[in-house]
């Protein structure tokens, strides 16, 4: 009765046996830990960046565009010329492009909770975060793509760090970090919210004050009072800190601490909302 | 093998899950026996998807109870989980992937390891005709390859219950004659399928038991036999070459029969419901009565004794067939011949009668389902 069609390629007539051996009852092996299906999540995030190439623009073209244009654009004005002001502001605008990547994990989160795909996830018997923790170790090769970007840009363009090496890659590592702890505030809002107009709405209002109201572009020490005493709280600031610190070799632990200890806070708060959210989808 | 038969796959009662104003699902009682095909049949918004997803642990219920093999869902989820499966209504599959990486990417989830992952995946898609499409993505994928795709994700480690929410809605008849076929050789290994479905002739070829549900509750419950026979034992269809004849072979009809005799708006038909109760009884009737209107004079181009169908059945039952009625014309007016598909089903109709008001045998009626309820349901 079925696929009596002529077409050639497109008949497919389900046999009793190849399903069969298929269907034939053998041992269900074990569920998987907590790390190995958050390591599968992340290998489907993956996936998505091999099939869908063009999401990487977001990590290599912006945040040439953020370093070339600040430098030049500020650079004279600043500090008596751009390779000069680069030496100060490249820990910072790096900082700045990977914290606003963090916001496209909402996007994509948002996007695909409305995807059947979720619904079989959720029946799964998993660890439960390892949906969304799958997603950020995704994200954070793209943070560390747009990091190591924007390093060689400003390298190329006269960026010389005192900390070598090993400066630098600390410092990419604590700020990868950083953004992983922070993205789940993203993770939040891409469950939260209707659309993904709404999750970059929301990003972009949280993002700019927090990246712009900083000390990336300039010393806070010329900014009005009750300005600096929002410097002085901001998150990124601090990271700002810390990272500078670390690529001029001169390591500063209690920036370091703050920026860990608000990460810490971020996955706690944000990463417990995120579940409660998705549980009770 | 334990044995399955004995126990039941689903046990709810009184389920309840409530949306805002709408009471999406309002005291929900089924009992799904385990090793069968068990049909959920409802139109649009009765709330199948919202029960479904409930039984899935994907919705918290708002009340009641519900089982899943003896495990609440509420309570010991992750034990559901471990023996169910879902095809949702979408497609559960993800379209930037391939179809060999979909399949690894569950069976890594399922515990497997990767060599084995991949095994599976090949031999699952192989069984399910996507081998040439395996590296391939999904969004390049017909919808009935899509389908497939996502029944083999969902039988990757064999459940004990196979959750298929409207697993045929807007698939082509030849991709939905496959899934009818994968579906009945799932449930011959021994998997319960739970099947939600607006298609009355789906539920009708493929479960053993169907609930009929509207408004969120359970209306009607049995075998398809059990809930044709509820309705009515048979329908009468009558035409006549002439209309003039009408009265006089309305009148033997209702003196045969004994039963009120239906004028379609079809000048020369009538349709009598034959009384409920015995098949046999009903038949001889129908044929002494065919013998009387003879033996009247009345000419008659067409006499049919039908089973009502499922389709009839259901109508009745969710009320909605005495809403046609009241239009006119009844069974014939609403849904007719006008459906290309349908097998042709009486020699060509007689000059003067208006078009699309041909008979057929109710048996012929589950085609016209697809045109009825071909919205897809939104609830939720």
């Amino acid at each position: 009765m079925s696929a009596t069609t002529t077409e050639t390629g497109t008949s497919f007539v389900p046999a009793a046996e190849t399903l069969g051996a298929v269907l034939a009852p053998g041992a269900r092996p074990p569920r998987p830990g907590a790390l190995s299906a958050s390591m599968t999540f992340g290998w489907r995030a993956m996936l998505k960046i091999k099939h869908v190439p063009e999401q990487l623009f977001d990590v290599t073209a912006f945040p040439i565009m953020m370093t070339l244009m600040f430098t030049y654009l500020f650079g004279g004005a600043l500090a008596g010329s751009p390779t000069e002001y680069l030496q100060f502001l490249l820990p910072g605008i790096m900082v700045t492009s990977v914290v606003m990547i963090t916001m496209y994990t909402g996007v994509e989160v948002n996007k695909d909770i409305e995807k059947g795909v979720f619904d079989r996830f959720r029946t799964l018997p998993i660890w439960r975060p390892s949906t969304m923790v799958g997603y950020l170790l995704g994200d954070m090769f793209r943070y560390t793509m747009a990091a190591t970007v924007i390093l060689v840009v400003g390298l190329v363009l006269g960026f010389r760090p005192q900390g070598g090496v090993v400066g630098v890659v600390a410092a990419i590592v604590l700020l990868v970090a950083f953004s992983f702890a922070f993205s789940w505030v993203w993770t939040m809002f891409g469950l939260l919210l209707r659309s993904e107009k709404s999750v970059m709405g929301i990003s972009m209002l949280v993002l700019f004050p927090l990246t712009f109201l900083s000390n990336v572009y300039v010393d806070p020490a010329t900014m009005p009072g009750w300005l600096q005493a929002f410097v002085g709280i901001n998150p990124i600031s601090h990271l700002v800190t810390a990272a500078r610190s670390l690529m001029a070799g001169a390591a500063d632990t209690g920036e370091i601490t703050w920026v860990l200890v608000s990460g810490a806070v971020c996955v706690a708060v944000f990463g417990a909302l995120t579940m409660r959210l998705y549980n009770r989808r | 093998m334990r044995d399955r038969t004995t126990d039941l796959a689903i046990e709810t009662s009184g389920l309840v899950k409530i949306f805002g104003k709408n009471r999406a699902v309002d005291g929900l009682d089924l009992r799904v026996p385990a090793g069968t095909v068990y049909g959920v049949l409802g139109p649009n918004g009765a709330g199948k998807t919202t029960a479904v997803k409930m039984l899935a642990t994907l919705l918290r219920p708002d009340g009641g109870e519900a089982r899943v093999f003896g495990h609440d869902v509420l309570r010991e989820p992750d034990a559901v989980r471990a023996r169910v499966s879902l095809t949702g209504q979408y497609a559960s599959v993800d379209e930037e992937m391939t179809g060999t990486e979909n399949l690894v990417l569950l069976g890594r989830l399922l515990g497997h390891r990767k060599a084995a992952a991949r095994d599976r995946a090949a031999l699952l898609l192989e069984a399910f005709g996507l081998t040439d499409a395996a590296a391939r993505q999904v969004k390049t994928y017909s919808g009935g390859m899509r389908r497939r795709l996502d029944i083999a994700a969902s039988i990757l480690n064999t459940p004990d219950l196979l959750f298929l929410d409207e697993p045929t809605t807007g698939l082509d008849p030849r991709s939905r004659n496959q899934v009818w076929d994968i579906v009945r050789i799932v449930v011959a290994h021994g998997t319960t399928v739970l099947l939600t479905t607006q298609y009355l002739d789906e539920a009708d070829r493929l479960a053993g038991r169907i609930a009929v549900v509207d408004h969120g509750r359970v209306i009607a419950e049995g075998t398809p036999g059990e809930l044709k026979s509820s309705v009515g034992a048979g329908m009468v269809h009558v035409r006549l070459r002439d209309p003039a004849q009408r009265p006089a072979a309305e009148r033997v009809l209702a003196g045969e029969l004994g039963t009120a005799v239906h004028l379609e708006a079809d000048p020369v038909a009538l349709t009598a419901r034959v009384a409920a109760g015995d098949a046999d009884a009903g038949a001889e009737r129908a044929s002494r009565a065919l013998g009387s209107l003879a033996a009247a004079g009345i000419v008659v181009d067409d006499f049919s004794l039908g089973q009502p169908s499922l389709d009839e059945a259901f109508l009745a039952l969710t009320g909605a067939g005495e809403r046609a009625e009241e239009h006119g014309g009844g069974r014939a007016g609403g849904r007719g011949g006008e459906h290309g598909s349908a097998p042709a089903d009486r020699p060509a109709d007689g000059p003067g009668r208006p078009a699309g008001h041909r008979s057929h045998e109710t048996h012929e009626t589950h085609h016209d389902t697809h045109e009825t309820y071909e919205t897809r349901e939104t609830t939720v």
